[in-house]
Formats: structure tokens, C-alpha cells, sequence
């Protein structure tokens, strides 16, 4: 007997031929010119900031000088203020810092949620019912900002990073979303799998999850840009020490509470005097922030495109 | 092989103690997810009680006083509630007005365009900035933007004056409700492509056989189909009235004052956890959150009233 893997529902939704149909009116020049510029602004709004903010952090003093600002068109490239910045104390413990939560909160997240997705998907098994809607309960109530604060500090999470992690870790809705890809994992295979005497570890690990890639990518993803992005959490349980403060917060406090006058921000970096911290430099934190999504994001983009969200999200 | 034994109707029902044995596992795998929800979900659930008390943090929640009403009260007697109360509901108006038809035009428009290829360069970039924090989406509307961003340094050179949307409080819904689409309305458009995707084209081609132009079809097939779709994503709109973008306006609040920039969740902040008056703030957050409930039930209702399903059946 064969079994054939089928990758659950991560096809992708009704593929279109690439050409007109022949009951469709020609296109009008105006329609297509419109469409064309709409189209063309909307890739502009995006891309052009992020041009800029790149051209900026990779400019001369001089260029920055010449432009009087943020430069648009490169004049004069050099990587020093990347130098500049990767050896300040301050931009490095924070990029440690981010990096370390991400990778941590990241695994900590997936394992829980992939353990308890599994756990819940299994058809008329054991209270898996109750559970579920324990769950979606919390989607819809919360204690809100005040109570959640309170129950973090009585546990001892000021100044902790695991008050950066744990409270955030589990995301009921990334857990239903993976749910709905291993209910709909051939039951055959596990069936399968169970009489030759394979358990329920057994047989996520090496049936439901093997079979389930793009999801679990996509999930990932989702959960590692929540704990990169984070910046309330630092705000609420880590205000005070700086040393402890990832990427974000630098960025806020650094850049951001500069309020959009370069040359003004008046906390040196790491040097905790008052100093300038150059425009190009400002940008290259700016770029740093944005470094490992843009690596990653190449590989995850297609599956944004398959039916790996739609699916799940009236559900 | 044998053929497959034809069983009807639903297996045995088995006694608990024998699913115990047989599921085990399986409630093993969901115990660190409940745990976790349990003591930092459904715990700060039972913390609003410190809304009907004076929270003392040196004693705790369980022999601080009690004070009934006393809180609220003090809230529904507050200037600074009913403005940021105001707020809410004002940013959250604009953003309905002004985000939500965005992404169903988007997702049409990129409907529309033919080429595979173009198409999925276009849902890369524009899903893109949805995975910015919002720190890093501030601080590029302020480079552009800002007193000494791009456009003011355009304008500057070329002897117009300045204009400083950034810290403009009269202005300040424009601004947050573009920073949304900015950030949010690209990301948007996947619900709408996936249910513009399952219409079926042989629709369209009969109605074009019948006659109908293009703005017909459009009116009578695609927008009919996606009306489960919008109805659903207004509700949640509706739902989330209250909750307007906390961090957004976190970050901004300092540059425009907190007349325009406090809403809800930052009055909560701010009077709760930055005075130590915990009770105040969970209070602002109890009755935020007892209102969201109510309107989430009513925009169901409504869904329910125009025969679609909303977010759950009835």
C-alpha cells in the first residue's frame, strides 16, 4: 500500500490564466494609464522612504550636508556610519538584546503553540472541546493593560526579560490557525502511523509536522516579527535600565524622541552625554531594524500567497 | 486487502477513564499553552476586582480596600476620560471612513491586473510594511514628513515655509488614520483577494454574454461576492472600536499633546501605571472592555440582520 503526502490545503487559490478573456472589453488607454499611476504611487509610498532612509544612512557627512538633510540621490556613499554604529556600545548590547528575545520568544512560542495546536486538533478526543473554548475566551475578554501589569510584577517580572516573553508567548489565534492545517492532515497517514504503534509525539513529529511546512513558517514568522517589533513591553516592565533595552526602544528613544530634528538628538549614544548623533547614523539604526526581516521576507512572501491564512481566518 | 468496514453512525462511546488513557498525551501538549493563558490571561481577568478597590501594590490585591463604585465614579467625573473617550471614538470614525474602502479598492484593482507576475511583485510590497513596528513606521513618517524630514526640507529650499504635520493636533486624525493605511492597508487586501478569488469567472462571462458592462459586473457579481467578506471585517472594525492603535499613539503622544493623542488604552497608561493609581486605570480599562464586549454582540446582531454570518452564527 502507497500513501501519498498531501500538503493539507496550501495550494494556491484558483490559478488565473495570464491573458484577457475574449468576452472581456478591450482595455481603454485612459483606464490603463490610471490604473498604471495608482498602481505605480502605491509601490512609490512604500519604496521611495525606504530608499531614502538607506541612501541617508550610507551618505557622507558632506552629501548629508549638500542635501541639506535626508539625501535622495546618492552623492558620496562610504559604510562608516554602519562602523560607527556596530561599535557603540549601546546599538550592540541592544542588538544582542533583540536578537536574543526573538530566537528565545520565538522558540518558546512555536513549541507551545505547535504542542497545543496538535493537541487540540484530534477529532472526539479527550476535553480538547473545553479547552478550545478556554482559549477563544481570551480573544474576546482580556483584564486589560492594568491587571496583566500587576499579575507580571507579582511575579517578579520587573526587570526581567522573561516579562518580554512569556506573557506575549502564547497568540490563541497563530494556535487556530495551525489547528485548522493538522485537522485537515490526511487521517489516513496517521491512522497509518498509529497501527504501526506510532504515538502522539511520534506522530507530529514526524507526520503532521513534516507535512505542515508552510504553516509552520508562517507562523513563526509571524510570532519572531511580534518579539522583534516590541517595544510596550520594554516600556512597561524594563523602562529604566538601558542596558536591557533591545532595538526598538533604542530606536524610539534615540531617534524617534529626537522628533524629526536631526542633529538635535541630545543623547550621545552609550557616552550618556550630551552629544549629536549624526543623521547618516540615526538612519543606520533605522536600517538595522529592518536588516533581518528584509532577509527573511524574500522566503516567506509566496506563502503569503497561498491559501495558508485565508483558510484559517474565518474559522 | 479487505474491505473497509462499513460502520454507521458515531464509534461507541468510550468512559472517560479509557479516553483518559487513550488522549493523554494529547492534554500533556496543550498544558503549557493553558498554563500560560491561565496565568496571564484568565489571572489579570480576576485582577479587575482592583477596579472596585484602592489597589495598595505593598498589600496586594487581597487585603487592599474595598470602595465599590467609588472609582468609577471618579473616572465618569473626569474631564481627561471623557476627552480621551472623545478621541477614541473620534480617531476610530475617521479610520472606518477613511481605511476601510482602501483595501477593497486595492484588492480590485490588483484583481485586475493581468500579469502573475506584476501582481505578486505589487502583494510584496505592499504586505511589506505590516511587518514594521510601529516605532520603525513613526520614525519614516517622520523622516518624511516631520520638521526636518524630506518634505519640509523640499519646501524649505524652495522658500514655501514649512508645514509640520507631525506635530499638528488639529491634523492629528489625518495623520494616524494615513499612518494605518500606510502600514495596515496593503496587508488588508489578502481576506478580499481570497474571496474575490473563489467567485466563479463563469459568472462574469455570462453576464458579459447578457450584455453587462463592466461597472454592472462589478455591481452585481463581485461585490455580491464579497459581502460575506466585508461584513465580516466590519464587525471586527466594529468590535475593535475602542482599540485604537495604543503603541501609535504612544509614541506620538509627547509630539502633539495628549488633547488629541490620548485615547483609551494610553488614559489608562498614563493616569494608571505611570501615577501608581492602578485602580483609576484598571477601571478606564473594565469599562472599555465591558463596552467593546457589548459592541461586538450589537455589530453581530447587525451582520446577523443583513443575513450573514458575522464573526460567529447564530
Amino acid at each position: 500500500m502507497t500513501l501519498t503526502i498531501e500538503r493539507p490545503s496550501t495550494k494556491p487559490a484558483a490559478s488565473r490564466i495570464d491573458k484577457r478573456a475574449p468576452w472581456e472589453e478591450p482595455p481603454t488607454t485612459v483606464g490603463q494609464a490610471a490604473k498604471g499611476l495608482t498602481l505605480g504611487g502605491v509601490l512609490a509610498v512604500v519604496i521611495v522612504p525606504l530608499w531614502i532612509i538607506v541612501v541617508t544612512s550610507l551618505s557622507t557627512p558632506a552629501a548629508i550636508n549638500r542635501a541639506g538633510g535626508l539625501v535622495i540621490w546618492p552623492d558620496g556613499l562610504t559604510l562608516e556610519p554602519y562602523r560607527e554604529m556596530l561599535g557603540d556600545p549601546t546599538v550592540r548590547t541592544a542588538l544582542l538584546v533583540s536578537l536574543g528575545i526573538t530566537l528565545v520568544g520565538t522558540a518558546v512560542s512555536m513549541v507551545v503553540s505547535v504542542l497545543c495546536a496538535y493537541g487540540l486538533s484530534r477529532p472526539r478526543s479527550l476535553g480538547h472541546r473545553v479547552i478550545l473554548i478556554l482559549l477563544v475566551v481570551t480573544m474576546f475578554v482580556s483584564g486589560g493593560l492594568i491587571p496583566t501589569f500587576l499579575v507580571v510584577t507579582d511575579l517578579g517580572g520587573y526587570d526581567q526579560w522573561w516579562s518580554l516573553i512569556l506573557p506575549s508567548a502564547v497568540s490563541v489565534f497563530n494556535i487556530l490557525v495551525l489547528r485548522s492545517f493538522y485537522s485537515s492532515t490526511s487521517t489516513d497517514l496517521i491512522d497509518a502511523a498509529r497501527m504501526d504503534g506510532a504515538g502522539e509525539w511520534r506522530i507530529l513529529w514526524s507526520i503532521v509536522l513534516p507535512t505542515s511546512r508552510a504553516v509552520t513558517a508562517v507562523i513563526t514568522l509571524f510570532y519572531a516579527v511580534g518579539y522583534w517589533n516590541a517595544f510596550f513591553n520594554v516600556m512597561l516592565y524594563l523602562p529604566t535600565d538601558a542596558q536591557k533595552w533591545p532595538l526598538q526602544y533604542v530606536l524610539l528613544t534615540f531617534v524617534n524622541r529626537g522628533n524629526g530634528m536631526p542633529g538635535s538628538v541630545n543623547a550621545g549614544f552609550g557616552t550618556g552625554q550630551a552629544q549629536t548623533a549624526p543623521l547618516s547614523l540615526q538612519m543606520a539604526v533605522v536600517v538595522l531594524t529592518l536588516v533581518p526581516l528584509l532577509i527573511v521576507y524574500p522566503f516567506m512572501q509566496k506563502h503569503f500567497r497561498t491559501g495558508v491564512l485565508t483558510g484559517a481566518i474565518k474559522g | 486487502m479487505t474491505t473497509p468496514k462499513l460502520s454507521t453512525g458515531r464509534p461507541p462511546r468510550l468512559s472517560w477513564r479509557v479516553r483518559l488513557r487513550r488522549d493523554r498525551s494529547l492534554l500533556l501538549m496543550a498544558v503549557p499553552a493553558v498554563v500560560l493563558l491561565v496565568v496571564f490571561n484568565y489571572a489579570p481577568l480576576f485582577g479587575l476586582v482592583t477596579a472596585f478597590q484602592e489597589y495598595d501594590p505593598l498589600v496586594g490585591v487581597w487585603h487592599s480596600d474595598w470602595v465599590g463604585f467609588a472609582q468609577f465614579r471618579a473616572l465618569f467625573g473626569d474631564p481627561l476620560f471623557w476627552q480621551a473617550m472623545g478621541n477614541t471614538l473620534y480617531l476610530s470614525f475617521v479610520q472606518l471612513v477613511l481605511f476601510f474602502p482602501i483595501p477593497i479598492a486595492l484588492a480590485l484593482l490588483l484583481n485586475s491586473v493581468l500579469s502573475e507576475r506584476l501582481r505578486n511583485v505589487i502583494q510584496s510590497v505592499v504586505y511589506l510594511p505590516h511587518f514594521f513596528s510601529w516605532v520603525l513606521a513613526i520614525t519614516i513618517f517622520q523622516q518624511m514628513l516631520g520638521g526636518a524630514g524630506v518634505l519640509n526640507q523640499f519646501l524649505r529650499t524652495h522658500d514655501i515655509g514649512t508645514w509640520d504635520i507631525m506635530t499638528n493636533p488639529s491634523t492629528f486624525a489625518l495623520l494616524v488614520t494615513s499612518q494605518a493605511i500606510w502600514k495596515e492597508a496593503g496587508w488588508s487586501i489578502i481576506v478580499f483577494l481570497a474571496a474575490l478569488a473563489a467567485i466563479n469567472t463563469d459568472l462574469y462571462e455570462a453576464a458579459a454574454a447578457d450584455g453587462a458592462g463592466r461597472l454592472r459586473r462589478l455591481w452585481h457579481i463581485t461585490l455580491p461576492g464579497l459581502r460575506g467578506v466585508i461584513v465580516l471585517m466590519l464587525v471586527l472594525r466594529l468590535g475593535n472600536a475602542l482599540s485604537v492603535g495604543f503603541e501609535q499613539f504612544l509614541i506620538q503622544r509627547d509630539a502633539v499633546g495628549h488633547d488629541a493623542a490620548d485615547v483609551l488604552d494610553t488614559f489608562s497608561f498614563y493616569y494608571g501605571i505611570t501615577t501608581n493609581n492602578y485602580s483609576y486605570g484598571a477601571a478606564a480599562g473594565l469599562f472599555k472592555s465591558v463596552i467593546s464586549l457589548v459592541l461586538i454582540w450589537g455589530a453581530n446582531k447587525l451582520a446577523h440582520a443583513f443575513g450573514e454570518d458575522g464573526l460567529y452564527r447564530r
